[in-house]
């Protein structure tokens, strides 16, 4: 093994901006209308706006709890891109999601995922979601997810 | 009895937005509920590999669950998801993807519900849910 890389990597973030707006073009983002709110090292943000026919409880005008799944799961997807941005596509593994609070009907609700391990192949997150707190969650949401190396350079994937 | 099942059944998909905005759909034989989501351009996660969002599957299966739930119990109010934890196995492709929950328990308070989803066979499911949901007319707040 050559020992060479022990330098804490720069963030690249022209390059995981570049990844991002690619992962935004996903068809079901561009369907439910999310929209990209920015990334740092190893962190990712996104937005869900309201809408009424993402409604999962008509009695309450609630968001349905699927809407934040996905807004979750592609938050986490954006925090590995942060954390890797010359990485290929990445998969989800699992993700447990506990439900602390109804969205709150009519409100906007962000995601924010954060890329706390990165393995070789495996990336592990934490994510929550919320209207204005973040100390005042919605959802929080624990993940691990696959992932193939930068797709330019050889090898399997 | 099963007509009344039918009847909570379809409500539930014609009152609920999102599931239109799945386009999920539901079958029942007597107690057994299958869920289907057909596919659609739109559910895609990721143009090039034409794979269903992991979100969609999710949020398919977590409908599945309160599908089942709102079949089983007759309530005012629909159930609320407390926890969930999803593994995903396989790709979902571009085929019509189906779902099934099992209501492992169903207390005062809380059910459990396991659902499994697949899509060409039953024995190679794509992904598995399990979760707790609070039953309506319980909660305090």
């Amino acid at each position: 093994m050559a020992a060479m890389t022990t330098t804490a990597p720069v963030f690249d973030e022209a390059k995981a901006l570049e990844a991002v707006a690619m992962m935004m073009q996903a068809p079901q983002i561009a369907a439910l209308g999310f929209q990209f709110l920015g990334v740092e090292p190893s962190v990712g943000r996104m937005k869900a706006p309201y809408r009424d026919d993402l409604v999962g409880d008509p009695a309450t005008g609630v968001i349905a709890g699927g809407v934040v799944t996905t807004l979750l799961d592609h938050t986490c997807a954006l925090a590995i891109k942060a954390a890797a941005p010359g990485s290929g596509p990445s998969a989800t593994l699992d993700l447990r999601i506990d439900y602390m609070r109804p969205a709150r009907p009519y409100r906007d609700i962000i995601a924010r995922a954060h890329c706390y391990h990165l393995a070789h192949t495996v990336a592990f997150l934490r994510a929550t979601a919320y209207e204005d707190d973040p100390a005042d969650p919605v959802a929080t949401a624990q993940g691990v997810f696959v992932f193939s190396g930068p797709p330019a350079t050889g090898g399997g994937a | 009895m099963s007509e009344a099942r039918a009847e909570r059944l379809a409500a539930l998909l014609d009152a609920i937005p999102y599931i239109r905005f799945l386009g999920m759909r539901a079958e029942l034989a007597g107690d057994e509920m299958t869920a289907i989501l057909p596919f659609a351009e739109r559910l895609v996660g990721n143009a090039s590999v034409p794979a269903l969002h992991g979100g969609v599957v999710g949020a398919f299966m977590e409908m599945t669950a309160l599908a089942q739930l709102a079949i089983a119990e007759p309530s005012m109010r629909q159930p609320k998801a407390i926890d969930v934890t999803i593994e995903y196995l396989r790709p979902a492709k571009r085929f019509t993807t189906f779902a099934r929950a099992d209501v492992r328990k169903s207390g005062r308070r809380v059910a459990n519900v396991h659902v499994e989803a697949w899509q060409e066979e039953r024995s190679a499911p794509v992904a598995f849910l399990r979760g707790h949901f609070l039953l309506s007319g319980t909660s305090g707040g």
